[in-house]
């Protein structure tokens, strides 16, 4: 079971500035480009297993993924101002921003 | 001549297999069904989908908010597939897909990915410079329409709805489904001018 969705539309997030891969094996759905960022939830998706653990054939509890709207100016320091990215995101890698 | 040996990855299928069915987890008769399905999957299920929302608004509904129902109610077998998220285009805004990680496509109602969805040269620009690659694909969109890069890179598999041309009034789902291509499935080009 999972919990209800810690950030409701429109919470200011953060993704967190984790790199799991410098540590050793692992299988992240998190892209490197919007670690470190702050985006804006966009809603929650719904709970699935985690595929970090699923990856490696460990109990994979539920967590909730979100849609996440980033700008894209800032991630690339180029690009229109208006421009965004909606990006498939799971809750433990979300703080608030 | 005799035969070539069979391959000892084959022998090893069917060992899989076997222990498959033995301990109940699936049978060949449900890998048979879902070989079916995805050889049947064609960018034509999404346009289809796509005509029914242009024309039937409780069906637009319901594929904006679940898109797996709404390919359900299209015929299309669902069963064990990823949820099927929809994305509106609209006059100010054009959504892009991409899968950055993999290549993650909504092969339900699309089909197989083309080659190019899965290259790295797209799975890298469309991200980092949406309008660059839209513009070698011959769309050039004015600054007044945001560009809405979606990565797929979780458990849902997203499809656009592109906007229904104009001067297609009247015109019934067969014909309004011809306009819709797989490119403007995905988002990088639009729907077919009338």
């Amino acid at each position: 079971m999972s919990d209800a969705p810690r950030f409701a539309p429109g919470a200011a997030v953060r993704v967190k500035d984790d790199w799991p891969e410098r540590r050793g094996p692992c299988h992240i759905r998190t892209p490197h480009y919007i670690r470190g960022r702050r985006g804006t939830v966009v809603r929650p998706l719904g709970a699935f297993a985690n595929p970090e653990d699923l990856a490696f054939a460990r109990p994979a509890p539920k967590r909730t993924l979100y849609h996440v709207l980033f700008e894209q100016e800032p991630i690339w320091h180029e690009g229109k101002p208006a421009d965004t990215i909606m990006v498939e995101v799971f809750e433990h890698w979300l703080e608030e921003a | 001549m005799a035969a070539p040996p069979r391959p000892e990855s084959l022998a090893l299928l069917d060992r899989l297999m076997a222990a498959l069915e033995a301990k109940g987890i699936v049978t060949e008769a449900e890998i048979a069904e879902r070989q079916a399905n995805t050889d049947k999957a064609s960018p034509e299920t999404g346009a289809r989908m796509v005509a029914k929302a242009w024309t039937d608004p409780a069906y637009r509904q319901l594929l904006l908010t679940d898109g797996k129902a709404a390919a359900e109610a299209m015929g299309v077998s669902m069963a064990g597939a990823p949820p099927l998220g929809v994305l509106e285009n609209t006059p100010t805004r054009h959504h892009l897909v991409v899968c950055t990680l993999c290549s993650c496509y909504p092969r339900a109602v699309l089909g197989y990915p083309p080659n190019w969805y899965k290259s790295f040269a797209y799975r890298s620009r469309a991200v980092r410079e949406p309008r660059a690659v839209l513009a070698e694909w011959g769309l050039n969109l004015p600054d007044s329409v945001e560009v809405r890069v979606v990565d797929s890179t979780a458990d849902y598999r997203w499809m656009v709805l592109p906007m229904r041309p104009a001067g297609t009034e009247g015109w019934d789902e067969a014909r309004l489904a011809s306009l819709v291509t797989r490119d403007a499935l995905v988002g990088v080009a639009v729907a077919k001018p009338a």
